[in-house]
């Protein structure tokens, strides 16, 4: 009886210890559920390929995705060893201590170098100018727009454009002739429509929209130093950004109150609109016939300057962190070794992701890969992003509460709407003791 | 004498001739139920209770600070919460009395002699046997402006039902009243089968009218049955949630669940909306007990 206890203790400890081994050649990483997760998983089975280690890519919808991320956190849980999670977090997750600290690791790979500035400063460091990561730039992403050629280069409305408003039609440069182009082909009656943008209230789709608007009016959310927001967020330049992002409501297809990246894609290829807002990381899709019946005929273009010439867009994308209660904390380390290295980085692009590596970006091999890489490429260099702090989305939701009343049903005025969100961010910001 | 069953502990009871005694049916059924009740309902409900007097925030690793009762005061001079709590008032007020008239209006069609009532019955109950989610995403296609069958059938062109700031919250209240008429009418179809005939045959030799015999006998011996069916759905939807939060995310349609899941779940104030969630259970347990007084009233009539 005792020797069999004694194998059957050693059989359990054989078990445990193959088990512990096991588990550290495979890693799991969480990300939302979209194209870019699946190139993603296509990457990874290179380097199981070259390690023999198992890397999963698990996504959820994205509209789960920061409650599940959270929650798994908050439980300290060790479900992820990695998340691509998404540029807000970064102080949330930084601060609760979720995320590892990368900061001997960027500096290592002087990945302040190697990336392009705007990733490393949005993706990665928290607080502002801190000198601090907390996540690796993996899926570079903003806001850009598609559009129909087809309509565009048509010789006739050429030259009705032209007779309305005196310049020729073309992608827009700027976001008055943005609004032009879009009332130009708002035709309702054709059930054709002048533009397609982001509506959807329940995340940061709306803001970004808006915000795309505001910084290229040269406008601010706040300084992100000092947690100023009164006479930023409210300031003339932004009114008149939500004013212009009001009229461009008014061009959309019937029902655009709640629409977002999947609607904004289907207002190409379903011949709704003339021009769409949406994510790079979206626009594969557009250029697939299977997916785009009009994907000969869909052409790309940077968000336009504002009114005195700044253009800037709102920022997408996602930097990659270790998750704190990873069991495999120094496994995903080395897998972030082999992610950051350039034939890494090049493969990355290659299979569909965007890469933020700067090098990547600048090579004419990125740039003439597809339509829109140019674009890409020229927006990277210049875009924004939202707060990062730990309460972003208490601010995301006051955001929408204010802004959202006003863009699609017209209450109020933009004035009003942006001062009661300077008010309401303030007081936020106030409960946080985050005032300086 | 159930109570004296369980309390007994009789061990000569006919479970205990059936090979198991009271006790042990205690001890396998009655004591794991509770236990499991105690764990996942009465725990909870006192440690949120508990965190509700605190600043917790469950996506932080900071301890939870004793606030008092700052998160409760800080909610009742919230203007965005009250106007959460008018949207709230205002759907369960269009969504109850929809149903009641639709579902009670059902009841009465269908509680007469017409070939395949059974069957028709059956059909009409349908709807509540779906999933919200399901329900939710049908609706949403039906009321598409661009090519749902609601607007072609009604023929109001390209109406935005959802999209509508001041239409959204009515069609919410549309689609909830399709999904739960069935019930009132359910529980409709009990009570008016319960109304004694005689009643009905005295009223036709009095020469009653048919307005007289439906408001002095049809309704009043309905009424106990209804107002269950009334205190079911008021409570129901006041906690609605899927349905808007699928439909539509207007701020016109924001009640309260959603903002105390958004709360909850996207700005991770733990300590906050437990205490929201405690005022919406004070408020729900207040409008129950005003029914329930009301409900014993018409009973004793």
């Amino acid at each position: 009886m005792r020797k069999t206890m004694t194998g059957l203790l050693a059989g359990i400890g054989l078990m445990w210890a193959c088990g512990t081994s096991a588990q550290a050649q495979e890693l799991t990483i969480f990300w939302a559920e979209w194209d870019p997760a699946n190139y993603l998983q296509e990457l990874v089975n290179e380097y199981e390929k070259e390690t023999g280690v198992k890397v999963t890519v698990e996504t959820t919808p994205w509209a789960d995705f920061q409650t599940k991320a959270f929650t798994e956190f908050n439980a300290k849980g060790s479900a992820y060893d990695m998340v691509v999670g998404d540029s807000q977090w970064i102080g949330a997750a930084s601060e609760a201590g979720h995320y590892v600290d990368l900061t001997d690791f960027f500096n290592k790979h002087k990945l302040n170098e190697v990336m392009a500035p705007a990733t490393v400063k949005y993706y990665a460091e928290y607080p502002s100018n801190s000198k601090k990561y907390w996540s690796i730039p993996a899926e570079g992403d903003a806001v850009g727009w598609s559009y129909r050629k087809d309509w565009f280069e048509d010789p006739k409305e050429m030259e009705a454009f032209k007779a309305k408003y005196g310049y020729d039609l073309a992608p827009p440069k700027d976001w008055k002739q943005l609004r032009d182009i879009a009332e130009f082909f708002h035709r309702p009656d054709e059930k054709r429509y002048g533009i397609a943008i982001y509506t959807d209230n329940s995340y940061d789709g709306l803001v970004m929209g808006v915000e795309n608007a505001i910084f290229s009016f040269g406008g601010e959310l706040g300084d992100y130093a000092t947690y100023k927001v009164d006479g930023i967020i409210n300031s003339e330049k932004n009114v008149k950004a939500l004013e212009l992002y009001r009229e461009l409501y008014g061009f959309t297809p019937p029902g655009w109150a709640k629409s977002f990246f999947v609607e904004n894609n289907q207002a190409i290829t379903e011949n709704l609109a003339a021009m769409s807002m949406n994510y790079f990381a979206f626009f594969p899709a557009l250029v697939n016939e299977a997916s785009n019946p009009n994907a000969k005929v869909t052409g790309f273009f940077a968000n336009p300057a504002g009114p005195d010439g700044h253009q800037y867009a709102a920022l997408g994308g996602q930097g990659i962190s270790i998750v704190s209660y990873s069991e495999n904390k120094e496994e995903a380390m080395k897998f972030l070794e082999w992610f950051v290295k350039d034939e890494t980085q090049k493969r990355w692009a290659e299979l569909g992701g965007y890469t933020a590596s700067a090098k990547v970006l600048e090579s004419p091999e990125f740039q003439n890969a597809t339509p829109y890489n140019k674009a890409f490429y020229e927006t990277m260099f210049k875009v924004k992003d939202f707060w990062a702090t730990p309460e972003y989305a208490e601010l995301l939701i006051q955001m929408n509460q204010r802004i959202y009343p006003f863009v699609t049903a017209g209450q109020g005025t933009a004035k009003e709407a942006l001062d009661s969100l300077a008010a309401d961010w303030k007081a936020t910001f106030d409960k946080y003791g985050r005032n300086k | 004498m159930a109570t004296a069953v369980i309390t007994s502990l009789d061990t000569k009871s006919r479970a205990a001739s059936h090979g198991m005694s009271d006790i042990r049916i205690r001890n396998l059924f009655i004591i794991p139920t509770i236990l499991f009740l105690i764990v996942f309902n009465i725990f909870p409900l006192i440690y949120s209770l508990g965190y509700s007097f605190t600043d917790f925030r469950a996506s932080s690793n900071a301890p939870a600070n004793f606030v008092g009762l700052q998160n409760y005061r800080e909610l009742l001079n919230d203007t965005f919460i009250w106007s959460n709590f008018a949207i709230t008032a205002k759907y369960v007020i269009v969504s109850v009395t929809g149903q009641v008239i639709v579902g009670f209006g059902t009841a009465m069609l269908l509680n007469r002699d017409i070939p395949f009532k059974g069957l028709l019955t059956t059909l009409l109950l349908l709807p509540m046997m779906l999933s919200m989610a399901v329900v939710g995403l049908f609706w949403k296609l039906l009321y598409d402006p661009s090519f749902g069958i609601i607007n072609h059938a009604l023929g109001f062109g390209r109406f935005e039902w959802l999209s509508n700031p001041d239409m959204a919250l009515y069609a919410v209240a549309i689609t909830d009243i399709w999904m739960w008429s069935p019930f009132v009418m359910l529980l409709s179809l009990a009570g008016l089968s319960a109304v004694p005939k005689h009643l009905y045959e005295a009223a036709a030799i009095d020469r009653a009218g048919p307005f007289y015999t439906f408001f002095r006998i049809t309704l009043p011996l309905v009424a106990p049955i209804l107002m269950i069916a009334i205190i079911f759905r008021t409570m129901e939807a006041f906690k609605t949630f899927d349905l808007a939060y699928i439909l539509t995310s207007q701020p016109t349609t924001e009640v309260i669940s959603i903002r105390l899941y958004k709360m909850a779940f996207q700005e991770w104030q733990t300590g906050r909306s437990c205490a929201l969630a405690y005022i919406v259970l004070i408020m729900v347990l207040a409008i129950t007990n005003i029914y329930v007084k009301y409900l014993n009233k018409v009973k004793e009539r």
